[in-house]
């Protein structure tokens, strides 16, 4: 049983759904992220997803994009985002890291893993080891208690959608839409229905992400899905964030993640 | 471990590159585009339409000619051109276009994307779209498109959409971000032409076998011209697949040497040259497992060519595969040695080349001086340097 397991199993025993946010490593700086991530416990997040900035992800959209890239530009390391996650070990909430296959690769999947569990972290996802790539590093994750979330997209055969929740563990990402991350006005019309198939075929609990970012989006989705993921509405934050006073920035995230948790209940 | 021609297997895998790195939702459309490929090129009638294009579209076969003047100049073994520059679109890039083009028309799908570096597949692209009457997009950073503004007004001309891409290093590698980004959203009526045999499976296998007329026809000639295999065969390799079309061929034939010349660029060190087979190692970029350019942390690494064309961080897998077995010898030029290349074909025989293939055209020569004269080399004359003079002409008043 991982830490997500036991959130999960706390949650729906209380009927509650969970709320997730997002947030880039060391965006604008680490000091910033760590603030982030105690602002996110206080304000009673779920569980927090932490993005390991990458230099070529496809997967995301320009908001995302760009907070990698101002990442990056202050020359960040992995190992030092791992320390910085060390420290933070005493949140309430658990932690999960998002990142593509290319850094885990090159550190090496064992080593990897030795970071992630030691630094407190719960699980991983990651976009780019789809189903047919994670069987060697999945069976790694499960002698570790380390929860490999998979996902599942409007453009997954249901066939296959099945045997992606198999393999899943902690959760199940539902990708709500077919493209990249990013702010949406409105979330696809089959969304729900989709949700709530994919919620009969397993007992994994079943998140939501990608397009969700207000109020609205949350009311609309909180009785069929056990989470909501967001991403791109706390990342865009940080695009006016000073590092020298980042206060002003942080106490924004902190008011916005306030709001969408109050539209959960 | 010897190499095979019978790769990749079903994931993907060149023994242990390749394989499929991808987003989910792309995952099923890959599955798709393998699909379609495979029933492709086992239908006599795709297989003779694909021909006839090649053949009266196209302009193939193009020639194996022999460089008496290069290869006096040499004074060692003959050196032969396999004249892909005299392609319609000046470069071997329309053999894989024309290929995927046809595929898109099968697949029912209308709109195309793909990205650029040099140009030349983005010219090709647009080419084929024009002929088929697609909607075509071109992911092209915004350096290339300052490098390379000619073929930009090709493109434009032939009705494509050029879009500058602004991101990281604004080169071929921020390019196929953008079009992978596209291709996310519009996955389900748009097919994604990738001009070269890296990114997930299939298109690695499937780039190279459009590619592998190249060194089909190679055979026939050579066999024709001389009565037997070339001795060593030489191309360039950015994404490789000029280079895989040329070696598939061959691979089995394990007598004939295989010479793979990447840029060298301006010195060895990190970020002055795009040789990932030379100097980087094993890590996943853009969807497949291959020889790669990257930090410790595994951020892909800024590369530097004076060639648009070789300018990437990474390498198509199966010659990561080519690499491992031994099956193909990775070397490197450096941007000086391929300009002096290029100014020793023009003087000596008449032909502009494209800087990509200059690169082969300066390591054939090396190799050829010390060989007998009884040696065959071929190389890949992958392009036509039209596209280049602008830079060329810069380069010449201002650094050489
Ligand atoms: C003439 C020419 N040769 C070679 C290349 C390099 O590509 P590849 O290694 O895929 O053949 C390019 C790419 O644009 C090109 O235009």
């Amino acid at each position: 049983m991982s830490a997500i397991d036991d959130l999960f199993g706390r949650l729906r025993a209380e009927n509650q759904k969970a709320f997730i946010p997002f947030i880039t490593a060391g965006d604008p700086n680490l000091a910033v992220t760590k603030a982030i991530l105690e602002a996110f416990d206080a304000q009673g997040c779920h569980l927090a997803e932490i993005g390991l900035p990458y230099s070529d992800p496809i997967a995301d959209g320009p908001t995302i994009q760009a907070s990698y890239t101002r990442a990056l530009a202050d020359k960040i390391k992995v190992p030092d985002i791992f320390s910085m996650l060390s420290e933070v070990k005493s949140l309430s909430m658990p932690r999960v890291c998002m990142t593509s296959y290319s850094i885990v690769h090159r550190l090496g999947e064992q080593k990897f893993l030795e970071m992630s569990t030691t630094s407190g972290l719960a699980g991983a996802i990651i976009p780019d080891l789809p189903l047919e790539e994670s069987p060697r590093f999945a069976g790694l994750c499960k002698e570790h208690d380390f929860s490999l979330i998979q996902l599942v997209t409007p453009m997954t055969p249901r066939d296959r959608a099945l045997r992606i929740a198999e393999n899943s563990s902690g959760f199940l990402y539902f990708v709500s839409v077919t493209g990249i991350t990013g702010t949406r006005d409105s979330l696809p019309e089959d969304l729900l229905q989709n949700v709530a198939w994919m919620k009969e075929q397993t007992s994994l609990p079943v998140c939501v992400g990608f397009g969700i970012s207000r109020p609205d989006h949350v009311r609309e989705l909180r009785d069929v899905a056990d989470g909501l993921i967001v991403g791109s509405g706390i990342v865009r934050h940080l695009e006016s964030c000073d590092p020298a006073n980042p206060e002003e920035t942080i106490q924004k995230v902190s008011n916005y993640v306030g709001e969408m948790i109050a539209a959960l209940k | 471990m010897s190499a095979t021609s019978q790769v990749p297997d079903q994931h993907g895998r060149f023994g242990d590159f390749g394989g499929r790195y991808v987003p989910e939702t792309l995952v099923h459309a890959l599955e798709q585009l393998d699909l379609a490929y495979r029933e492709a090129i086992r239908d006599a009638d795709f297989l003779k339409t694909l021909d006839g294009l090649l053949k009266d579209y196209v302009g193939r076969p193009s020639p194996l000619y022999f460089a008496e003047r290069l290869t006096e100049a040499c004074g060692g073994a003959q050196i032969y051109l396999k004249r892909e520059d005299l392609n319609h679109t000046g470069a071997h890039k329309i053999n894989n276009t024309v290929g995927q083009a046809l595929l898109t028309k099968r697949m029912g799908k209308q709109r195309v994307i793909a990205e650029t570096g040099a140009g030349q597949h983005g010219v090709a692209t647009a080419t084929a779209c024009a002929r088929f009457g697609f909607e075509c997009i071109v992911y092209m950073g915004e350096e290339d498109i300052r490098r390379q503004s000619l073929n930009v007004f090709n493109m434009k001309r032939m009705g494509a959409e050029v879009r500058p891409v602004t991101t990281g290093s604004r080169t071929l590698r921020d390019a196929v971000n953008e079009a992978m980004r596209d291709w996310m959203s519009s996955v389900q009526d748009t097919h994604y032409i990738l001009g070269s045999v890296v990114g997930p499976h299939p298109f690695p296998a499937m780039v190279r076998d459009f590619q592998a007329v190249i060194g089909r026809e190679t055979i026939t000639q050579a066999e024709a011209s001389f009565g037997k295999l070339p001795d060593t065969v030489v191309a360039c390799v950015g994404g490789g697949s000029n280079a895989a079309g040329m070696f598939y061929p061959f691979v089995d034939h394990s007598e004939v040497e295989l010479v793979g010349v990447e840029a060298g660029g301006r010195s060895n060190l990190l970020g002055d040259h795009a040789a990932p087979l030379t100097y980087g190692q094993p890590g996943v970029l853009h969807g497949s497992l291959s020889y790669v350019m990257q930090d410790e942390d595994g951020q892909t690494a800024d590369v530097h060519s004076i060639s648009a064309g070789l300018d990437y961080p990474g390498v198509g897998p199966e010659h990561s595969y080519w690499k491992q077995t031994g099956r193909v010898n990775y070397t490197s030029c450096s941007d000086k040695e391929a300009l002096d290349a290029h100014g020793k074909l023009a003087q000596l025989e008449g032909i502009l080349a494209a800087v990509e293939s200059s690169h082969a055209i300066a390591k054939a020569m090396q190799i050829a001086t010390e060989r007998s004269p009884e040696e065959k080399v071929v190389v890949c004359l992958s392009g036509r340097g039209d596209k280049d003079v602008f830079e060329i002409a810069r380069l010449l008043e201002e650094e050489i």
